[in-house]
């Protein structure tokens, strides 16, 4: 049942990644994309990381595609379908595929390490993954937990300066 | 649990096709779009191993991953519309001020 669920997860996920790359209309990608994002925290609840899943919709799903489509709709760019794909595209396509070969090689050629680490499905299920991710960042992680502080900081006033008329 | 090797394969094939949307594309948001792809191919091996492993170290990874991702379309996206005010297109073949 749940390799079912699996496998049309994956058809979903793949087609509508695949739709990003293809879409004439930078919409329609962004749309396919919204659609990848959903599928992907469909795999994380199924990871037993819901927490992850709620981010996942709530951060790229929500606001960072918000974003996108926003940008896309305020420079309301004409389709021009004979300049849609560079002259790099059969070299592209290549690299892309060698990147695959690349990666599926990594893939069956090498040995995960054993599970060590002390959180398993039922230690998850019963305590609660936001309160287990809290404890960790709050502890082991701080230090760059605050740091991320700094750098959104940074993006923000980055994003106020480029915004301004004239740079 | 599915076996890890499934996951692994799925975050490949996205990793990929993201990789083929940027190197083919000329749209400069819908490369952005691609190196978002990429970067939640990458999110998706780092919960899968993080599961695997009984560690919550890669989740934490991931969050952090999310903030980079936020703060990169904050800053890219102001670069877009910047450009496009002077340059009217947002074509990245049209970026070609400092070309020789």
């Amino acid at each position: 049942m749940e390799t079912i669920f699996f496998l049309i997860i994956t058809l979903v996920a793949i087609i509508s990644a695949i739709l990003v790359v293809t879409c004439k209309n930078p919409i329609n990608s962004a749309l396919s994309l919204i659609m990848t994002f959903f599928c992907l925290a469909t795999y994380y609840v199924m990871l037993d990381a819901p927490f992850m899943a709620a981010v996942q919709v709530m951060v790229y799903a929500g606001a960072i595609m918000v974003l996108m489509v926003f940008t896309i709709m305020l420079l309301n760019i004409r389709v021009d379908a004979s300049k849609k794909h560079s002259h790099k595209l059969i070299i592209g396509s290549i690299m892309g595929f060698f990147t695959l070969l690349d990666l599926g090689y990594v893939i069956v050629k090498s040995r995960a390490a054993l599970p060590t680490g002390p959180f398993s499905g039922d230690m998850i299920k019963q305590l609660g993954h936001t309160e287990l991710i809290g404890r960790e960042i709050f502890t082991s992680f701080l230090l760059p937990f605050e740091i991320t502080s700094i750098l959104l900081l940074t993006a923000i006033v980055g994003a106020v300066i480029l915004a301004k008329k004239k740079i | 649990m599915e076996n890890l090797n499934s996951y692994l394969i799925v975050s490949a094939v996205l990793f990929s096709i993201g990789t083929i949307g940027v190197l083919t594309r000329k749209n400069a948001i819908v490369i952005f779009m691609c190196i978002e792809l990429m970067l939640n191919a990458v999110n998706l091996t780092f919960v899968a191993f993080s599961r695997y492993l009984g560690n919550l170290d890669g989740q934490i990874f991931v969050f952090f991953i999310m903030t980079v991702a936020a703060a990169e379309a904050a800053v890219g996206l102001a670069l877009i519309i910047a450009f496009f005010n002077n340059k009217d297109s947002i074509d990245v073949t049209d970026v070609n001020l400092m070309k020789w």
